[in-house]
């Protein structure tokens, strides 16, 4: 059997080849994987807050405007890569760079308006070094952060390869895969959003 | 940094090491060089991504780390065989407990049995390849470079010495200055990518390629204990990963997640380490139970007892296993209804296990049961591991531990169900698959004596500490006093950890006997087995089925020949072309560099760390842009490959 190659015309083109279907559930047991990872980090948050030693806490510093901003652009990005894959199953492959790259400045502008609230804290005196509380905080948006800004590069990659070979099984199997990376990343934000945010500020 | 202070200076122990090291570098060198294998070597092993070759250099990485791991333990019975020893001084012995721990967990069970489930599971299940044999390579690599890194500790930088537990704030920067604790928490890092990796692969391989009419249910034993192992690995290792980046973090870039003070809570550490620590102690148990499965039913000629509670027992195992890591600190200030509870999930475990365990021993009653070797092994590891069981159920009463934890008898636990447990089941393994491999069985005279060295040994040294800890002993101690009274049970264990050194030598040894001596097996079932990877001829060809065979029932093999059509007529039969992947240089590649990652951060060179950080996101880019689409092995090949192999059958 050469049972890699075979096309299966009925399905979807990302889940074409028998590869492509092994792939795709192996990154969905990836994400399980993530959710243990962001799971065991929203614990240490929690377990750690108000732990602040001498340092400010969340509530003085935390500001809903740009927190907003954030929280807007990151989900309009997953809005505008949910339309990416949307145009790759009508076959657009130009719609599909193009909503691509929409989904990555927006991506960027996320990391923009996060690295400046980052920075405010560092002057007003709130560091991964202050307490045990800021130690959780920075570790656990900035895993976030770590993670779009990889899901930003990956995108890269894979327009370059949608530019140079077209949209193909395998092409449409990457796009596929990103997708399902970055609406994780949004649905990790909205836990950030309320679990960090909102309840810090209230407390 | 001083070179003096780089290299490990002072001890002639050291020395010694040094001189071993650089000599088999040497050594290693001149003969690739000699013989002109460096092609053979690259192109043959470091670049392969063939499950089977992959396999066996887990498992010949697995018994290196034993023997580090061993040397480790014979030192420290030579510290503890008399009181007040001065053979090795305090900081020394805390360095090897830690190192031995860590090693015999990370390094050696797990490697053992994925190197075991790699050569075993795609042709138990009738497969070719396990679903990504690009990241299967990946997995070994990174596991083998972070071993290396822990390794080279105790020469470059000095090792760590708080305990494989890393409990902080021993493990903290205050009370463990410089290198050695960075190496613990890199090491493991970049070990554990490989066995998320590994799980994932694993998992997928299992539920998506099983040959035609394998359903879940007919799935052999150990195929079900690989994947249950792989779900713990799934949701366990991302909280190790967690862990030892939070703790990285408190030691290199000054965050506050375990220190005692700015907020920071030492306890944290406690939890998130047994959150992994429990289950990991899972992940080197249940494919353990998966080999005495199949080496007890083969040798017993009977179809498994019970399959179906087997299999319900280890998801019952592997649920629980999540929840009673609490019953590792107990003593250290949990409230009593919090130690209530995780006494009473640590004490359910105790219900599955003991269904396995009679699920065994039902599979023996009125079996036609053939002694050998591997047999042997899963013979002792029954009541070896009821002892071991047991006074893990001794130790789950929150208030009794009081008394034991922390003394010789939980290290009497815990080895007499790694070692009767993990260990019994990596030699039962090793006998039993060898000849799939190498086409030869390991000499049965050398093996039975081993066995029985090693089987007393490892009970002469274990069950006097059982006493010990009654009597008070601490564990983790360098030395004791003459008026303790624990010197003569302590000489006694001694005595134990030498038979089992010789008992392993004598197991090394066999393998360089048989390669020589040993006749070649005429088929590739050499022990009457029931299940699909028997069906194969030995030693495997690359693409393992030259056929993808049919299944119609557990044991598939068994019932093929005993419905007496076992043979495939290569003649006959319509083959097609088989796909089977590349190789690819990119793992080892990749891994070195998050090798130089990590020791630029053990370090905290960090220019180094972020080069060979840089240099691994290149090589990620560069397996991004392979089309990886691999190659065809034609039908004429097959047919080939297939009479040369068949043909040594006549
Ligand atoms: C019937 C099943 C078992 C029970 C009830 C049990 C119970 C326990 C308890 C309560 C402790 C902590 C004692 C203390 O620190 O005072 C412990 C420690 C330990 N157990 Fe078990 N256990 C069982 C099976 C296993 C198995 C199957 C393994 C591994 C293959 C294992 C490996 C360990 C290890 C490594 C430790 C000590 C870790 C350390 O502190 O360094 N146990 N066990
Ligand atoms: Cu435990």
């Amino acid at each position: 059997m050469s049972h890699d190659e075979a096309i299966d015309p009925n399905q979807p083109l990302e889940f074409q080849t028998e590869k492509s279907r092994l792939n795709i559930l192996g990154f969905w047991i990836f994400l399980g994987a993530e959710i243990a990872l962001f799971g065991t980090l929203f614990a240490t948050y929690f377990v750690l807050t108000g732990r602040l030693a001498d340092g400010p806490g969340p509530s003085e510093l935390f500001e809903l405007r740009g927190v907003l901003i954030e929280t807007f652009i990151l989900l309009t990005s997953s809005f505008t890569c949910g339309i990416a894959i949307h145009e790759m199953r009508r076959g657009s492959r130009k719609g599909l760079m193009i909503w691509f790259i929409l989904t990555m400045l927006l991506g960027l502008g996320f990391l923009y308006f996060e690295i400046e609230e980052f920075i405010h804290y560092i002057h007003e005196g709130a560091s991964l070094q202050t307490s045990a509380f800021w130690s959780a905080f920075f570790t656990l948006l900035g895993t976030h952060g770590a993670h779009v800004s990889l899901g930003i590069g990956w995108m890269t990659m894979i327009l370059i390869q949608l530019a140079r070979n077209g949209l193909n099984s395998t092409t449409a199997r990457k796009a596929f895969i990103i997708s399902l990376y970055w609406h994780f990343l949004d649905v990790v934000w909205i836990f950030i959003f309320t679990g960090v945010y909102l309840l810090g500020m209230v407390m | 940094m001083q070179l003096d202070e780089f290299f490990v200076t002072g001890d002639p122990l050291i020395y010694g090491a040094d001189v071993s090291i650089i000599l088999s570098l040497i050594g290693i060198i001149f003969v690739l060089t000699k013989y002109k294998k460096w092609k053979w070597l690259w192109n043959e092993w470091l670049t392969t991504v063939d499950h089977k070759k992959l396999g066996v250099m887990y498992i010949i990485s697995a018994v290196l780390m034993l023997f580090r791991g061993g040397v480790d333990a014979m030192l420290m019975r030579a510290q503890l065989t008399l009181p007040n020893n001065e053979f090795l001084d305090s900081s020394h012995y805390n360095e090897i407990f830690t190192t031995h721990g860590t090693i015999m967990i990370i390094f050696m069970a797990m490697p053992f049995l994925i190197g075991l489930m790699n050569v075993v599971v795609p042709l138990q299940i009738g497969a070719r390849d396990v679903a990504y044999p690009f990241l299967n390579a990946v997995s070994f690599w990174t596991f083998f470079m972070g071993a290396m890194l822990f390794n080279i500790s105790f020469i470059i930088g000095g090792s760590p010495s708080a305990g494989w537990t890393s409990y902080v704030p021993m493990a903290g920067n205050e009370l463990s200055p410089g290198p050695g604790q960075n190496y613990y928490l890199l090491g493991l890092q970049v070990a554990g990518i490989g066995t998320l990796l590994t799980g994932i692969n694993f998992l997928v391989t299992i539920l998506k390629m099983r040959a035609p009419g394998m359903t879940l249910m007919r799935m052999p034993m150990f195929t079900w204990s690989s994947a249950i192992t792989c779900v713990l690995i799934i949701f366990a290792f991302p909280v190790l990963t967690v862990a030892l980046a939070l703790m990285t973090l408190d030691r290199i870039f000054g965050a506050h997640f375990f220190t005692l003070m700015d907020g920071g809570m030492p306890m944290l550490w406690a939890n998130l380490f047994w959150i992994w620590g429990h289950p990991e102690v899972y992940i080197v148990i249940l494919p353990a139970f998966g080999i005495f499965s199949e080496v007890i039913s083969t040798f017993s000629r009977k179809n498994l007892f019970g399959y179906k509670a087997m299999v319900y027992s280890m998801v019952v195992i592997a649920l629980l296993s999540f929840i009673v890591w609490v019953h590792h600190f107990f003593t250290m200030g949990a409230d009593a209804s919090v130690n209530s509870f995780f006494s009473l999930t640590t004490m359910a475990i105790a219900i599955p296990t003991g269904v396995k365990i009679f699920n065994w021993l039902l599979t023996l009653y009125k079996g036609r049961i053939k002694i050998n070797t591997a047999m042997l092994w899963s013979l002792a590891f029954i009541p070896n591991f009821v002892i071991g069981g047991v006074t893990g159920v001794m130790l789950a009463m929150a208030a009794a531990d009081y008394q034991y934890h922390n003394t010789y008898f939980l290290v009497a636990h815990f080895h007499y169900v790694l070692i009767s447990g993990t260990v019994y089941a990596c030699f039962a393994g090793l006998y039993y698959w060898y000849p799939k491999v190498f086409g030869h069985k390991l000499n049965e005279t050398l093996g039975k004596i081993s066995f029985w060295i090693f089987v007393i040994g490892f009970n002469v040294c274990f069950f006097p500490m059982y006493f010990l800890g009654f009597a008070g002993m601490p564990r983790r101690v360098h030395t004791y006093a003459e008026d303790t009274g624990w010197f003569e049970l302590n000489a006694v264990a001694s005595v134990g950890g030498v038979l089992m050194a010789i008992g392993f030598v004598i197991i090394v040894y066999n393998i360089y006997y048989s390669i020589r001596y040993a006749e070649r097996v005429k088929t590739g079932d050499p022990w009457d087995g029931r299940t699909l990877e028997w069906s194969t001829p030995a030693p495997v060809p690359y693409y393992n089925f030259a056929k993808i065979p049919d299944v119609h029932g557990l044991d598939p093999y068994w019932q093929i020949k005993k419905e007496g059509k076992q043979e495939l007529d290569i003649e006959e039969e319509r083959l097609e072309q088989i796909h089977m992947p590349d190789n690819s240089g990119v793992p080892v590649i990749m891994s070195v560099l998050l090798f130089i990652a990590g020791f630029g951060l053990v370090f905290e060179w960090m220019w180094m760390a972020i080069a060979a950080t840089i240099g691994v996101i290149v090589t990620m880019i560069m397996r991004s842009f392979d089309p990886d689409e691999g190659h065809h092995v034609e039908v004429e090949e097959i047919k080939e490959i297939e009479r040369n192999v068949r043909r040594k059958e006549d």
